[in-house]
């Protein structure tokens, strides 16, 4: 099935998690139901060690959930095999996590083009002039040739919105993107995100503490308990 | 995967002092490979020369035949006792057109067809048992390296020529030129010149053994169309026995390689290829074992990476080729540098012609160097495997570790 405009970008139904098995089984998520629609900016709030985490990386295909449905653009992620989700996840997801974002050994740009590049077997052309635009709109034109090591925290949280961007996802899961930063860096990073929302209108899923993040989303979800309150 | 490429080979360039490191570890590794076989090559080589120096790797002869026993009717009953000589031993017939045919046979360096026979050398008061051999002029050194042990004279047969050892011909006061009468067993009796005196180093050659044209032998031994045998030089000596059951095979006769005259000769040497080869398989574990821990330090430190790597859509497929080849590339430079290490110390280490006291006798010809730089790059591919396989099914979130 073709995703339509009106598809959904992605359904849970009653969706579970559970870790471990026997007496140390933990039940983590207890039954998610939930509608995403394409474009949004949702922050999704939560005690610590509530599950956020765990429900963003189930939702990046990175983890398996235990029960209940889980369709992204109409597909069944649940039962899909590894290589149907790498293939899916490099296509319409892309992630900006808290820590140890970039590939150290490879310069921005570099970095920037991987999910192209690890998709086409090569780096072409017309990706390094894609990633040298995507370093252009996060600010960091000046930085393409500098080797990961050598950016800030900052900076590395900006390359890695670029790279999230760099295949046209539909949805980019960021877990704390700025829970590293400085509250000037924060807003910077925040900006940007706010910006490509709007202009590539892809959806933003972000995991947060900071009431001041949340405020500048345009919807927010929490999870209590186990589910979606 | 051209890009997976790439990425293996940032991996081995951005911490260069551990790559170079581990490289030059297999480089040693390799040159002790190459070191060996060179060595025990060499070293057989030696053994060979000195002690089978004239030996043929394979010789042709017909097996003795039993003369046909007298016809029976078949009542009767025949008591037969036989003895030794009422064996015919006419040698092989017609032997001059198959040789040709034996020069064909693949392996076969140079074949020579040759005449025996015993008798005596006679001169003045003085008598000596010797036994003869009848050579072809143009193939005297075929078999043994006359051109290396003559001593004085030359090495010309046609005709009259006769060439004996040194200790033989000091023995009878010979020297070149000197007439002397060989009477064969058969009776028959020619006046010869000695035409050179060898020294060999083998007791047997330098005491008691002639050589002469094979014509001449001919006519003393009267064997006017047949052979006594044919002995053959191979490409290579390890071959004889293969190529002794192709000539049996494509002339019927029977030839017998020097792996069954010379069994003790053929143990040492196989004893000695057998270190060798354990010594050499150490050498090709201790790269496995070096590329294996290496890229399992790898693959862990870099374990947050390919965490990301498979989130940025990366494949299993993808992660395994990326160190994998880590690991070939590591066989492929290493290989090349240890056989270049190899060609670079082992060749002025080669001696020239006779290997002296004190020297190695290493031959860097045969240090098996490109099979040194496959086994590597296969071995080295090979440990790769087991951490390659573990870093793909590193699990990305905990990898991530978010
Ligand atoms: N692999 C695992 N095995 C067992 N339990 C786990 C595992 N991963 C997470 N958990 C548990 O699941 C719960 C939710 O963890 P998660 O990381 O999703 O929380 P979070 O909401 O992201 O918290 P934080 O805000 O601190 O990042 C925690 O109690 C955690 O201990
Ligand atoms: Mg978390």
């Amino acid at each position: 099935m073709m995703p339509s405009d009106e598809t959904p970008l992605l359904e849970l139904q009653d969706l579970t998690k559970t870790f471990g098995t026997g007496e140390t089984a933990t039940q983590v998520l207890k039954g998610l139901n939930l509608t995403l629609q394409k474009g949004g900016m949702i922050a999704l709030l939560g005690a610590s060690g509530s599950g956020k985490s765990t429900l963003l990386n189930i939702l990046g295909t990175l983890l398996r959930p235990t029960s209940g449905g889980f369709t992204m653009l109409g597909q069944n992620l649940f039962t899909a095999n590894d290589a149907t989700l790498t293939d899916f996840r490099n296509r319409h997801i892309g992630f900006v996590f808290q820590l140890h974002n970039l590939l150290p050994d490879f310069t921005a740009l570099e970095n920037v083009i991987f999910p192209s590049a690890v998709r086409d077997g090569v780096e072409r052309p017309a990706a390094r002039r894609r990633g040298a635009e995507l370093l252009d709109i996060v600010g960091l034109s000046d930085r393409i040739n500098f080797r990961a090591t050598k950016l800030s925290g900052g900076q590395k949280q900006r390359v890695a919105v670029a790279r999230a961007l760099m295949n046209n996802p539909d949805l980019i899961l960021a877990d704390e993107p700025t829970g590293n930063l400085d509250s000037k860096s924060a807003q910077q990073v925040m900006d940007l995100i706010t910006r490509v929302n709007k202009s590539e209108n892809t959806a933003f899923l972000i995991s947060t503490h900071d009431e001041d993040i949340a405020a500048q989303c345009t919807s927010r979800i929490e999870i209590r308990d186990g589910r979606i309150s | 995967m051209r890009y997976g490429l790439k990425v293996a080979l940032r991996h081995l360039t951005s911490n260069l002092s551990q790559t170079g490191l581990l490289v030059f570890g297999v480089a040693v590794a390799v040159f002790i490979f190459i070191f060996m076989s060179a060595l025990i090559g060499g070293l057989a080589d030696l053994m060979v020369n000195r002690t089978l120096g004239g030996l043929a790797h394979v010789t042709i002869k017909v097996e003795d035949k039993a003369l046909p026993l007298l016809k029976t009717d078949s009542e009767a009953r025949v008591l037969v006792a036989r003895q030794k000589s009422t064996r015919d031993t006419t040698g092989i017939q017609d032997a001059m057109p198959l040789l040709p045919v034996i020069d064909q046979v693949p392996g076969v360096a140079v074949s020579s067809a040759q005449i025996t026979g015993g008798a005596v050398l006679i001169r003045g008061e003085r008598v000596r048992q010797v036994s003869v051999t009848g050579l072809a002029p143009d193939r005297v050194t075929a078999i043994i390296p006359f051109e290396r042990y003559l001593h004085t004279g030359r090495l010309s047969l046609e005709g009259d020529g006769i060439l004996i050892g040194a200790i033989l011909a000091n023995d009878m006061n010979l020297s070149v030129e000197s007439p002397v009468t060989l009477r064969t067993d058969q009776g028959n009796t020619a006046i010869l010149r000695v035409s050179g005196i060898f020294s060999s180093g083998v007791g047997q050659l330098d005491t008691a053994s002639a050589y002469l044209d094979i014509r001449t032998a001919r006519n003393l031994f009267d064997m006017p169309n047949a052979v006594s045998r044919i002995e053959l030089k191979l490409t290579d000596l390890y071959d004889a026995e293969t190529v002794a059951a192709r000539i049996v095979a494509t002339t019927g006769l029977d030839a017998e390689p020097w792996t069954a005259t010379a069994q003790q000769l053929y143990e040492g040497l196989r004893a000695q290829s057998d270190t060798g080869l354990i010594l050499k398989s150490f050498a090709l574990l201790t790269i496995v074992i070096g590329v294996a821990s290496s890229l399992m330090l790898t693959t862990y430190r870099r374990r947050p990476e390919i965490g990301i790597m498979r989130a940025m859509g990366a494949s299993q497929n993808f992660i395994l080729f990326v160190f994998v080849s880590q690991g070939a590339i590591i066989g492929l430079f290493g290989g090349l540098i240890g056989a270049g290490l190899g060609v670079a110390i082992l060749t002025p280490l080669t001696p020239i012609g006779e290997v002296r006291s004190g020297q190695l006798p290493i031959d860097v010809a045969q240090g098996s160097i490109g099979l040194a730089i496959a086994l590597t790059m296969i071995g080295a591919t090979l440990a790769a495997i087991l951490p390659a396989r573990a870093a793909s099914r590193i699990d990305p979130v905990e990898a991530i570790g978010q």
